[in-house]
């Protein structure tokens, strides 16, 4: 139960830093997008403060609760290339990821947005699906 | 200060918020993520508060922003103009959505999770910018 409403509150702070970069840059917080330019060279210092910013999250989580978040990755190296790749190319080509479309998108009701999240929610099913039937 | 120095402050700022409640929330955890995905195995549905909770802020920041004119430190919104649903949107999502999956990471909690220095995760990152680099030569004009 506290999990769920741990979960929300994290939820409502990526809501928050997603409005307040459209208030106050009048960007959307879309992270491949921002990356995407950053590789380009396009708004260099903007973006790459904002990529500086999201490494720097977590260190505040550190300092605020004396842990660092839980990451566990337990994909094969050859299966977390390949992982990498379809995420960077799929996410330039969709215009956008779980942020941009997911949080930005949803919340401006962009029907390009809608069936952008409800396509990566079905392969990303069917990827796991996929993936727990192969180790089984 | 000069517009261009605040809109660095506030990108600072509030990646910094953006990663702090991806932390929270859990998303830094591709086994979680995958357990939310997982909806024919043991379905974790707490990703899904996640979204509910960044969504609703957002819904409501977004009644705010419709009444404002313009941003407080830039001459305009950019907002996309695009509203096709088109092959690239359809293809490009399926593509992202697989690697998701298969990954856990999506590319805001890919980065976050640098900060932890794990060796998987920075593996994961470098394929992902390898993959946006492809992405951007080899469609390069089709897609801005």
């Amino acid at each position: 139960m506290t999990s769920y409403l741990v979960s929300l509150l994290g939820g409502a702070l990526i809501g928050l830093s997603s409005v307040m970069l459209l208030i106050l840059n009048g960007r959307i917080a879309g992270v491949s997008g921002i990356l995407g330019r950053l590789v380009q060279g396009i708004n260099t210092r903007t973006n790459s403060a904002f990529v500086v910013g999201l490494l720097l999250g977590p260190v505040v989580y550190f300092a605020a609760f004396h842990h660092w978040p839980t990451v566990t990755m337990t994909a094969s190296l050859p299966l977390i290339m390949v992982a990498g790749l379809l995420v960077g190319f799929g996410s330039r080509m969709g215009s956008g990821c779980t942020s941009g479309h997911g949080v930005m998108g949803l919340a401006r009701l962009s029907p390009r947005s809608i069936v952008a999240v409800l396509t990566f929610l079905v392969s990303g099913i069917l990827a796991v699906a996929l993936l727990h039937g192969a180790v089984l | 200060m000069k517009h261009e120095q605040l809109q660095v402050l506030a990108a600072l700022v509030v990646g910094t918020i953006f990663g702090l409640g991806l932390a929270l929330s859990g998303m830094l955890d591709p086994v979680r993520v995958q357990g939310f995905l997982d909806v024919f195995g043991t379905w974790d549905p707490s990703l899904a508060f996640v979204l509910g909770g960044a969504v609703a802020v957002a819904m409501g920041g977004m009644a705010w922003i419709r009444r404002m004119s313009r941003p407080l430190l830039a001459d305009r919104f950019h907002l996309p103009m695009n509203s096709r649903i088109d092959a690239p949107l359809v293809i490009g999502s399926a593509i992202f959505g697989l690697g998701w999956g298969l990954g856990g990471f999506c590319p805001g909690p890919a980065m976050a999770s640098l900060s932890l220095g794990l060796t998987p995760t920075l593996v994961f990152v470098a394929f992902m910018l390898a993959g946006m680099v492809a992405h951007d030569r080899f469609l390069a004009g089709r897609t801005s």
